[in-house]
């Protein structure tokens, strides 16, 4: 069992290896000249507007979140899953079966709260109180800023030395 | 469908004064030739006329004729399937015609070509500026007195070449 | 082109004489470089087409190592196929620039050698020598795919000739 760990510790060592060798390399022999005009940031040959760092929508990390919460629940119950394996059928084996199944159940009432919630919900809606429906929904094109597109607007064609 | 010749009897019968010119009968480009001042009556009766229905603003055309300019307007009706063209002239020391942005969409990118390559002023134009050419080009290309530029942004415009004439000059075309 | 603003700090390449060990170091890095060169599309007219066909399954330039990348930062070769305009110079220069070392630029079409066709006109650049250093001309208006590759492997003679340990 011992030889076993061996084995993935040869492999990852020579994974280490190989990657080190490769950045080496590289570092030795690929040409290494950083200039302004290099540096600047890509945006197809104009000269970039703004910053890039823009506000993001909410609902990615509404999404992101529920998906690390189920994801630890898959890791949990994986090891699980090997170990009742070996007691299958047995009393141990219901008690194990019943354990998982109200780990489970305790996470499933949390996805259905959100899902009632409507956190799920890409395209979300409100309702106002005279009845009307509006939709409150973030496009990707409020994530431009005024500011912003007041700059394209009016940038001349100039920016950069040639 | 209306021909030609009943399109620019019904603008006659309608602006008596602001017709100049018609040339209708037996032409492959059917116009008519109208003020400058009642452009935009001109063309709002076109588009609402029921039997005219202009629809759609096929093209927007700047002539240099010399000492006037003329725009062309080309237009469709897909409603009645008939086309028509309006020309207006306008003198060279002040090119300004009003524009038809709202009255055909189409007109907006039409208007700021013929803008850039023309030096024609749209009065009235949500947003008028070069379209084609970079924004800081000085000049307008497409005049019959245009001076090609030496260089522009560093870069020049000629080859090393001497034996290559300088593009712009008339002995190459006459 | 502007000096560097930072010193150049390449490590081995340039510094070895020209002797058959480094010969033959310099072969195997030619080598690596000049069957994975990845082209930045960059069709800007009809020759563009004949581009997409040269990339396309007949005339294959995938089997020459040569994948396209939209983008300057992945790519080594910025293929220039079409009419260079004065308003689309400078952003040719910045995505030139943008390319990291080595580099290289081919010049496809008869408008990107010497402004072809559209010599006589008010906005054509008359070769996009002009703007960037070109490697390689294909002539033709527009070159068929087959003469896009002869270029391609053009470049690769010239990439097997060319010193990067060696002092040059």
């Amino acid at each position: 069992m011992l030889f076993n760990f061996a084995t993935v510790g040869i492999f990852l060592i020579l994974a280490y290896l190989f990657v080190f060798a490769a950045l080496v390399t590289s570092r030795l022999v690929a040409p290494h000249n950083p200039y302004r005009e290099k540096l600047t940031t890509y945006e197809c040959g104009e000269s970039p507007i703004g910053s890039s760092w823009i506000r993001f929508n909410n609902r990615f990390y509404i999404i992101a979140l529920a998906f690390l919460l189920f994801d630890v629940e898959v890791v949990f119950i994986l090891p699980c899953a090997v170990v009742f394996r070996q007691h299958a059928g047995s009393l141990t084996g219901w008690f194990i079966f019943g354990e998982i199944l109200f780990f489970v159940l305790i996470l499933i009432v949390g996805l259905a709260y959100m899902w009632v919630k409507k956190d799920l919900d890409w395209v979300k809606t409100t309702r106002e109180s005279d009845g009307e429906v509006s939709e409150t929904v973030s496009v990707e094109g409020e994530a431009i800023e005024p500011k912003t597109r007041a700059l394209l607007e009016t940038t001349p064609e100039k920016e950069c030395a040639p | 469908m209306a021909n030609p010749e009943e399109i620019a009897k019904a603008l006659e019968t309608e602006f008596k004064d602001a017709v100049l010119d018609s040339n209708v009968k037996n032409s492959k480009f059917p116009h008519v030739v109208v003020e400058v001042s009642r452009l935009n009556d001109i063309c709002k009766f076109l588009l609402n006329d029921d039997h005219m229905a202009f629809d759609f603003l096929s093209a927007i055309a700047g002539v240099d004729k010399g000492d006037e300019f003329e725009v062309v307007y080309i237009i469709h009706s897909y409603l009645r399937n008939h086309s028509f063209a309006i020309k207006t002239r306008v003198p060279r020391s002040g090119p300004r015609v009003p524009s038809v942005c709202d009255l055909w969409a189409a007109a907006n990118w039409h208007e700021r070509e013929t803008y850039d390559l023309m030096g024609i002023i749209f009065e009235g134009h949500p947003d008028l500026r070069r379209i084609l050419l970079p924004q800081d080009w000085e000049g307008h290309p497409l005049r019959k007195d245009y001076k090609y530029p030496k260089s522009y942004d560093g870069i020049e415009l000629r080859r090393d070449d001497d034996n290559w004439p300088d593009p712009g000059d008339k002995e190459l075309y006459e | 082109m502007k000096k560097p603003d930072i010193e150049l700090k390449e490590i081995l390449p340039g510094r070895f004489p020209d002797n058959v060990a480094f010969a033959k170091a310099d072969d195997f890095i030619n080598w690596n470089r000049k069957n994975s060169l990845w082209w930045m599309l960059f069709a800007l007219a009809c020759c563009g087409i004949e581009l997409m066909q040269a990339g396309g399954p007949r005339a294959d330039l995938d089997r020459f190592g040569a994948v396209f990348r939209a983008t300057p930062r992945q790519s080594d070769l910025m293929i220039v196929a079409g009419t260079l305009t004065l308003k689309m110079a400078r952003r040719l220069r910045m995505l030139y620039e943008q390319m990291a070392e080595p580099r290289w630029v081919i010049a496809m079409g008869s408008c990107a050698n010497c402004g072809g066709l559209f010599q006589l006109s008010y906005s054509v650049v008359r070769g996009v020598d002009k703007v960037v250093p070109v490697d390689v001309y294909v002539p033709g208006c527009p070159p068929r795919p087959e003469a896009l590759t002869e270029g391609i492997r053009e470049l690769q003679r010239k990439i097997e000739k060319s010193k990067v340990l060696r002092k040059a």
